[in-house]
């Protein structure tokens, strides 16, 4: 179960984070961040805001050129989930085998872990896909398998770039719906970059507004609404404010770059 | 005023074929058989032309044989000519497995150090632009054993493509699925065996089906160059020897023979390209529509 807002225990913790790249583009300008156990966290912005450079330190993909970010406890090898803008899987491989990665990279075997593999595929409703190879499903049903290995291993904190932008509007709603419970079920923390308005509303209860050029946070929006939140929640009075105040604050970041 | 239409009675069990899928069905039929009888039939109307062309214009059989006494040469001469195709199949094969050997070594070296990759990729592209029928000379000098200096220069030839591709595979990795695995700490060995190898295994078929043909090219030349020197080694030299001596029935026996391992190689190389890829590989799949 969740905390509240303002009771959760910190995760990690980004200070006066910069990212330079080649010496003169500035893709992150003293970016500080404090994300806690539980948040669903979502990063909005338009393009070149620095989101996605935001995540990738996060990730440890690459790292700041100014700053620290912190883990609390330290970062150990189970904490990170990640799902990309494309569904990533390795094509030669199975469904089940995909989802075993996390696992086989630190040498476990398939058997091992081979309920963990089931019970997340049933979650994301692919129990019967096991052993159907990634060309064989559509473009929805192989984000999910991203999800599933990404979950997998119940990391502390999964990180998720745009996942559904590539998606059609159908597929997202439902992936939204999927992605919330998914969420408490494994009671992970979720970093979630996005560009819409109302998806963040919807997934988030929190909302960092960025701006570009140089890539840097203005606003940081809550959303109070507590979850579980159903289809109910898209058509009611309280998500359309909400969105109105998330869409003045984003639309003040893209007028300030322009 | 009432319209009435009579709907014929479906039988809810019979497969649903419109007009357009019957069309199709039966294209692919038709299709599928002239694969192989179109062929056979240009390969029937060839054998019957030359035949023709031989007996009705009293060629002698010095300058060109007719296809009776060639498919005789092959039967007659089955005692030189079989161990001569052993040689040479024995020569082409172990080519192209050294040339499989070496190319994905030094593609593996290459990927995995950038700066081996700088020193031995240039030298790597020099052994492949100087031809063969250059180098088969020295090699007879240097290298005692005809064989081995066969063997040597069907493998210059062969090793190439498969470097050359193999190289672009290791490399080839989706560029998300390399975080990915830097996410969750793989190894460098983790990453070569479950990322790399598999992303590069299409592109290391295609090198390997170019090599099979250049293996025996490379033996062919090899065996033209040194078996010259009376060292009698496989179908080339013997292909050679008959048509000094004009014995021009033996030399088209070798020809065809030659001309049949080629495609047996190509086959092979096919069948086990297609093996390892069907189950995922745009390439090896079949579409619909």
């Amino acid at each position: 179960m969740t905390l509240p807002l303002g009771q959760r225990a910190p995760l990690l913790s980004m200070n006066h984070i910069e990212k330079t790249f080649a010496g003169d583009i500035t893709a992150l300008r003293d970016m500080s961040l404090n994300v806690n156990e539980g948040d669903f966290l979502s990063l909005l912005g338009p393009s070149g805001c620095g989101k996605s450079t935001a995540l990738r330190l996060i990730a440890g993909l690459s790292h700041p050129t100014r700053g620290r970010i912190e883990w609390q406890g330290g970062k150990g090898k189970d904490d990170l989930g990640i799902v990309f803008q494309e569904p990533t899987l390795m094509p030669w491989a199975t469904v089940a085998q995909n989802v075993w990665l996390p696992f086989r990279l630190r040498g476990t075997g398939f058997d091992d872990v081979k309920t963990e593999i089931y019970e997340v595929l049933k979650l994301v409703g692919l129990e019967n896909f096991r052993d159907a190879y990634p060309r064989e499903l559509s473009g929805g049903m192989k984000m999910r398998v991203a999800i599933a290995r990404a979950m997998v291993t119940k990391p502390r904190l999964i990180l998720m770039d745009e996942p559904f932008a590539a998606l059609d509007e159908i597929t997202r709603f439902k992936l939204n719906n999927d992605l919330l419970e998914l969420k408490a079920a494994i009671g992970c923390t979720v970093i979630f970059v996005t560009h819409s308005v109302f998806e963040s509303v919807f997934l988030s209860d929190r909302i960092i507004v960025m701006a570009a050029r140089p890539g840097r946070v203005i606003h940081e929006l809550e959303v109070d609404t507590p979850y579980p939140r159903s289809e109910a929640f898209r058509t009611s009075a309280e998500y359309a404010a909400h969105t109105r105040a998330t869409s003045d604050a984003l639309g003040e970041a893209i007028g300030e770059a322009a | 005023m009432t319209v009435t239409e009579t709907v014929p009675e479906a039988n809810p069990d019979a497969p649903v074929i419109d007009v357009e899928e019957a069309a199709r069905a039966r294209r692919d039929k038709i299709h599928r058989i002239a694969r192989w009888i179109l062929p056979s039939l240009v390969m029937a109307m060839t054998l019957l032309a030359w035949h023709l062309y031989v007996t009705l214009n009293n060629v002698p059989h010095y300058v060109l044989p007719g296809p009776l006494l060639v498919g005789q040469s092959v039967f007659d001469d089955w005692g030189i000519l079989w161990p001569a195709l052993l040689t040479t199949l024995r020569l082409t094969l172990l080519a192209l497995i050294f040339a499989i050997l070496g190319g994905v070594a030094l593609a593996v070296a290459f990927t995995q150090s950038k700066w081996a990759e700088m020193s031995f990729f240039p030298y790597a592209v020099i052994l492949q632009v100087t031809p063969v029928v250059a180098i088969a000379p020295l090699l007879q000098i240097y290298v005692d054993s005809a064989f081995v200096a066969a063997l040597l220069c069907a493998w210059i030839v062969a090793f190439f493509p498969i470097l050359s591709n193999t190289t672009i595979g290791l490399k080839s990795a989706d560029h998300n699925l390399q975080d990915l695995f830097t996410i969750y700490g793989a190894s460098r060995w983790q990453r070569l065996r479950y990322l790399s190898a598999p992303s590069a295994l299409p592109f290391f078929l295609g090198g390997l089906r170019i090599a099979g043909g250049l293996a025996l090219i490379g033996a062919v030349v090899a065996e033209f160059v040194i078996g010259r020197a009376g060292t009698g080694l496989g179908l080339a030299s013997t292909l050679l020897e008959a048509s000094y001596r004009f014995n021009f029935g033996r030399l088209y026996a070798a020809l065809i023979l030659i001309s049949a391992m080629g495609v047996a190689i190509f086959a092979v190389t096919s069948l086990i390209s297609h093996l390892l890829l069907r189950k995922w590989h745009e390439s090896a799949l079949k579409r619909e529509g």
